[in-house]
């Protein structure tokens, strides 16, 4: 009665590929940081499918790398959002085709 | 109270110097007043010594002793004695006449005295230093006050004359160096001091190197002929109270050099490079004086004057016998005390009438008498009248040569006879003859110029009338010397 | 303990010393106390030369100075030679500055000059008084300086200042020779001391060729000072000096310091046969050359010069043919007549206003006094009995006679008549005939003429006591109990005599009754004359050679202390510099080029890397994912 693992992999992947083509293609930083907590939440989705399907490990351990790392993304959006304010307010913009401070 | 009274002597015009430039710019008055105040102190304290001096004691005295660097071996060791003794009271006098003299500068007051006073604890711990480490470093000391001196205030060629003093010092006291090195190197254990130094008896060869080393450091700051082009350059150039040191004091230390380092410590090279001296001396004593008298600036001829009157020393030096050594030494101070005089005596023309050209004078005497007269009394004293100071050193000195290089004492008194032609011209050029219708109105010398001229002329009169008041204080040590010496040379 | 006659040459000191310090506020009175010195030091020297005609002496000495642990003294001696001496200077110099009150009244430098002159006392009086060779030395450089200032006492004169130096130059050429005489007398001998100058110590050398050049150096110093050939050429220049300084230092006393010191020296030279020949020889030359030059003068203190360099020569001949006694009783007796004879030249410029004897003649009416007092000195000098000149010049001709030197004797003689004929000339130029000149002669005051007539009586009288009719009583004084032999030689006196008789009559017959003649003279004899007034192109000579040379010496060696030495100072400066700027190049361009290229080469390639570093973040992370891809695809072998 349990969904097959397949599938919820399969599911993962797309979410996953979904995430990372947001973050390559968004100019939005905002949105690079959605999608970034897109591609967290698939791995989420991977740890919990792997800790109910998997017979002789512990289902608790899964469960807790999960919430461990929606902690982690939730202080990384801070963050990174607090860096997006922080550069919208020097460079009036947030469009990272147009940031590049970083260049030499 | 047991006082450092050496230290003193050295160290009081740097607290002098440290006061100047505590003083805001401008207080003219102020800082006058206390560059005087430390000279004189010097002074003072130089009179003090003398009087407490023992005069029959031929070693140092009021040694002062004291650990520096320890590593190296190095000494804080000052002290008096016989040869030193003349030396350190011309440089108080004339340091502290000089200064007195040096009151005519209006320009950079500050500077100029701070870098004065600096220059005297130079002198003073040249001729009071014991250990050569001391003795270079202070040696050095004088070079870089004198050459702002004379490059900042001196005439139009300042910036010449100043390089070429400064770079001709320079190059022979590296020199002098590697001789102070080579002798710290080859001395076990490794010293700089000097008494230490004299009781090693070092291979002849060695000695004829580090001699010759030593030689060209002294031989350039006395100057022995060919090596004196400097001195002109620099007298013409610098002020008139620089000049006075200059001559009075700094071309001393060459010879001193030779007393106090080359002769006790290299008795055998010395007594190898006598005849060589001897030469040298003989030239410059002739050469010198015929140079002078082509002169037409009245302060180059002063100056080509002292290298014929410092031949005399090196001529005293060649020979190893007591009249000579001792007229040597006495040439010292009395050459001293006459080339400063007329020093003063070409700044107080020279402030007046702005040149130093002599056929631009003429009958100067009738309208400056006083002046006139000082100045015909020292050169007197310069071209050896008997009854002054000049003529007994010199005396001493030819009638020590004679035994020992006859020609050469023959020789030297051509220098004798060249000293009255070039010194009579001056006095007729300058002083007598028709009075030149431009200098109608030529203010006679003043009372401080006077007073800065009438010690030296108290001391040439003294010591030319008996000079046993000045040789008292050098005969212990020159025997002590000149015994040094015969045990060496004849080992 | 200090004796008396210490202060025979202290008190004109202290009187120098005072007008010196204090001559702005005495001005006038300045001559006062220069003539009480000088009076108190000759009352004391006469009382000192007494003492010693009686037997008595004096030494007093201290260490001066020690010479290689040889102590040399500093004292005084009294001995019967410097006794006479210290009369002739004392008294004579005393006479002389009363004169001078006279002689010298409203000059500006009134007080300087008595300044002078009781320095010149002092320092003539030390010279006298000397006990050592060093001693005289000091002193002997001191009244050469006291010479050199009053030559050119008048110093806006230019000739007189170039008089006064030309003098003091001339004798320090002798003087050197006389310090080297000296050291070699002092090494040779070991003493320097006068009193041990004796026969004994300088047979105990003879032969010695050192003692020998010491001799003869030691000369030198009297020929530099006595104005002897060669040196004899600054008299004559000497004489731009106000007159008094002619009569005082360049007549009586100073000049005669070289025959003083030959005297002094005597035992020394008269050991040495071959030095005493030089000294006689010397000695002629210099009498019969300057007796040469005297003849045409017309200048009548440069008469006087030559006349002075004459007499001198006269002494030196006397000395060198070994009359000591003979030498100095002429210098006794030459001091007197030609002070006398200057003092009265003085006065006839003091009274005339000229000095040039072509303006002069027919004085005797107006300046009577002048006129006889200057004819007994002339009288004095010329050689006529029984004047003081007769009697030392004939013992100097006895001296030449004996001594076998006939040239020397009949070149003197030769000389003797000269003097008397130039000095009669001299006389009958001046006080005969017409006054050639506009001049208004008038007598001098009785402060000058009281000197001049008192030194009259000395020209007449100073001879006896030397003369027969007093039994060589000076003679004897001098030789202290050694008499030398003095013989009457009758030819010699009738010689003697007819040559001053012969003088004054060529005069007379030329300058009195025939006064055209000389004029033609010249004419005829022109070589000669000209000689004469030219003193044989002595001075051009010099000039030529020995002056010139000298100049030229000083000048080459200037030019070549700055064009050799100086430049090649500089040049070693210069070089340094220059290699300096090679250094600087290659420092420039290859050391440093070096270290540009390296940072040129880095800069190129990151400017190709740089392209890399876009900035966009979205590179960034499209970069990530391809090296994830790469990482995934190596670990998995794909």
């Amino acid at each position: 009665m349990s969904i097959p693992l397949n599938h919820l992999l399969i599911f993962t992947s797309l979410l996953f590929l979904t995430g990372l083509y947001g973050a390559l293609t968004r100019r939005n930083a905002v949105g690079i940081l959605i999608a970034i907590e897109i591609m967290l939440n698939a791995v989420n989705i991977n740890f919990v499918a792997f800790t109910s399907s998997l017979k002789n490990t512990s289902p608790e351990l899964g469960q807790v790398f999960a919430i461990f790392v929606i902690v982690l993304a939730a202080t990384t959006a801070a963050v990174g959002l607090a860096i997006v304010v922080a550069i919208y307010r020097n460079q009036k913009t947030i469009y990272t085709d147009e940031i590049d401070l970083l260049k030499w | 109270m047991h006082l450092p009274i050496l230290s003193c002597l050295v160290f009081l015009p740097l607290v002098g110097m440290i006061l100047i430039m505590l003083v805001p710019r401008g207080r003219d008055n102020l800082i006058r007043g206390i560059a005087t105040i430390a000279t004189a102190l010097v002074l003072g304290l130089t009179i003090k010594l003398l009087a407490a001096f023992d005069q029959t004691q031929s070693g140092m005295q009021f040694v002062e002793h004291a650990q520096w660097i320890r590593e190296l071996n190095v000494f804080y060791h000052l002290g008096v004695d016989g040869i030193s003794i003349l030396m350190i009271f011309a440089t108080a006098l004339l340091g502290f006449l000089a200064c007195v003299a040096s009151f005519g500068i209006t320009e950079r007051t500050k500077e100029y005295f701070a870098l004065y006073l600096l220059l005297e604890t130079g002198m003073m711990g040249t001729f009071l230093s014991l250990d050569l480490f001391l003795f270079y470093i202070f040696w050095e000391v004088v070079l870089v006050p004198m050459y702002f001196l004379i490059g900042v205030w001196g005439g139009p060629r300042k910036e010449y004359a100043a390089i070429k003093f400064f770079l001709y010092t320079l190059a022979g006291s590296m020199f002098m160096l590697i001789g102070i090195l080579a002798l710290y190197f080859n001395h076990t254990p490794h010293t700089f001091d000097m008494i230490e130094l004299t009781k090693n008896s070092f291979a002849l060869y060695f000695q004829q190197l580090v001699f010759l080393a030593l030689f060209f450091g002294f031989a350039i700051k006395v100057p022995i002929f060919p090596f004196h082009t400097w001195l002109p350059d620099a007298h013409v150039e610098a002020p008139t109270p620089i000049s006075v040191l200059l001559a009075g004091v700094l071309l001393k230390m060459g010879t001193y050099g030779f007393f106090r380092i080359s002769y006790p410590i290299l008795p055998q090279a010395a007594h190898w490079f006598g005849p060589y001296m001897g030469v040298l001396a003989v030239i410059g004593i002739v050469y010198g004086g015929f140079v002078a008298f082509a002169q037409k600036d009245f302060k180059k001829m002063v100056a080509y004057s002292s290298v014929s009157h410092m031949g005399f020393v090196l001529l005293g030096l060649a020979v190893f016998t007591p009249a000579a050594m001792n007229g040597a030494l006495l040439q010292m101070f009395n050459h001293a005390m006459i080339t400063g005089g007329l020093f003063l005596l070409v700044g107080v023309l020279y402030d007046r009438a702005h040149t130093r050209e002599m056929d631009a004078f003429g009958g100067v005497w009738s309208k400056m008498p006083v002046y006139g007269s000082i100045l015909i009394f020292i050169s007197l004293a310069s071209l050896g009248l008997p009854g002054l100071s000049g003529f007994v050193s010199e005396f001493m000195v030819l009638m020590g040569s004679y035994p020992v290089y006859r020609w050469m004492t023959i020789a030297s008194c051509i220098g004798i006879l060249l000293a009255a032609a070039y010194l009579l011209y001056m006095i007729q050029r300058v002083l007598l003859g028709p009075l030149n219708p431009k200098w109608s109105r030529l203010p006679d010398i003043n009372k401080r110029e006077i007073f800065t001229l009438v010690p030296l002329m108290i001391f040439i009169l003294a010591v030319g009338v008996y000079p046993k008041i000045a040789l008292q204080y050098i005969g212990p040590s020159i025997e002590h010397l000149l015994h040094l010496l015969a045990g060496k040379i004849a080992a | 303990m200090v004796t008396y006659p210490v202060f025979i040459p202290l008190i004109p000191l202290a009187s120098f010393a005072i007008i010196v310090f204090f001559g702005k506020w005495l001005k006038e009175k300045s001559a006062w106390v220069a003539i009480l010195a000088s009076a108190a030091s000759c009352v004391l020297s006469l009382r000192a030369a007494w003492t010693v005609a009686q037997g008595g002496s004096f030494h007093q000495s201290f260490n001066w100075l020690m010479i290689n642990n040889i102590p040399l003294e500093f004292g005084i001696a009294i001995d019967p030679l410097s006794a006479v001496m210290l009369f002739v200077v004392t008294f004579i110099g005393t006479l002389i500055v009363i004169y001078s009150v006279g002689y010298m009244h409203e000059d500006p430098r009134y007080a300087r000059f008595f300044a002078y002159l009781s320095l010149f006392l002092f320092s003539m009086l030390g010279l006298v008084l000397s006990s050592t060779l060093v001693q005289i030395y000091l002193f002997w450089e001191l009244v050469g300086l006291c010479s050199y200032f009053l030559i050119g006492f008048w110093f806006e004169k230019k000739s007189a200042a170039e008089a006064g130096r030309k003098a003091f130059i001339t004798n320090r050429i002798g003087d050197i020779g006389f310090f080297l005489g000296i050291v070699t007398f002092f090494y040779a001998t070991g003493t320097v001391r006068f009193a041990d100058i004796r026969p004994e110590l300088i047979h105990a050398h003879a032969g010695s060729a050192v003692l020998t050049a010491s001799a003869l150096l030691l000369f030198c110093g009297a020929v530099g000072k006595s104005a002897q050939f060669p040196l004899h050429v600054w008299l004559p220049d000497a004489m731009e000096g106000p007159t008094p300084v002619s009569a005082l230092i360049h007549a009586a006393t100073m000049v005669a310091a070289g025959i003083y010191l030959v005297a002094r020296l005597f035992p020394l030279f008269h050991a040495f046969p071959d030095v005493s020949q030089v000294i006689a020889i010397i000695g002629t030359v210099t009498a019969l050359m300057a007796a040469f030059f005297a003849l045409t003068q017309m200048d009548i203190k440069k008469v006087l010069a030559y006349s002075t360099i004459s007499q001198l020569g006269y002494m030196t001949a006397a000395l060198g043919v070994g009359g000591m006694t003979a030498g100095t009783f002429h210098l006794m007796t030459h001091a007197f007549f030609k002070a006398l004879l200057f003092l009265g030249a003085g006065s006839v410029i003091h009274g005339s206003g000229v000095q040039d004897m072509n303006e002069m003649g027919g004085l005797r009416k107006t300046m009577p006094i002048t006129f006889w007092t200057f004819v007994m000195a002339t009288v004095a000098i010329a050689g006529i009995p029984p004047f003081a000149g007769f009697w030392s010049k004939d013992e100097i001709l006895v001296r030449a006679f004996e001594s076998g030197h006939r040239i020397i004797f009949w070149a003197l003689v030769l000389t003797a008549l000269m003097t008397s004929f130039y000095m009669f000339r001299l006389l009958f130029l001046t006080f005969f005939g017409k006054t050639r000149g506009h001049l208004h002669p008038h007598e001098s005051p009785l402060v000058m003429t009281l000197p001049l007539i008192i030194l009259a009586f000395g020209s007449a009288l100073i001879g006896l006591p030397g003369s027969p009719w007093m039994h060589h009583w000076f003679q004897n004084f001098l030789a202290a109990g050694h008499p030398e032999e003095i013989g009457m030689n009758s030819f010699v006196v009738t010689i003697s005599i007819a040559t001053s008789v012969a003088g004054f009559l060529t005069a007379f017959a030329l300058y009195v009754l025939k006064p055209e003649l000389p004029k033609r003279f010249a004419k005829k004899y022109w070589v000669l004359y000209e000689a004469s007034k030219n003193k044989l192109w002595i001075d051009e000579f010099y000039q030529a050679t020995v002056i010139g040379w000298f100049k030229a010496v000083s000048k080459n060696a200037f030019v070549f202390d700055a064009e050799v030495i100086d430049r090649t100072v500089n040049e070693v400066g210069l070089k340094t510099i220059s290699v300096s700027r090679i250094k600087n190049w290659i420092d420039q361009y290859i050391v440093d080029g070096l270290v540009n290229l390296t940072g040129w080469t880095v800069r190129k390639i990151s400017a190709v890397l740089r392209l890399i570093q876009t900035g966009y973040i979205h590179n960034y992370l499209f970069v990530l994912l391809l090296g994830l891809l790469v990482i995934v695809f190596a670990v998995f072998n794909i």
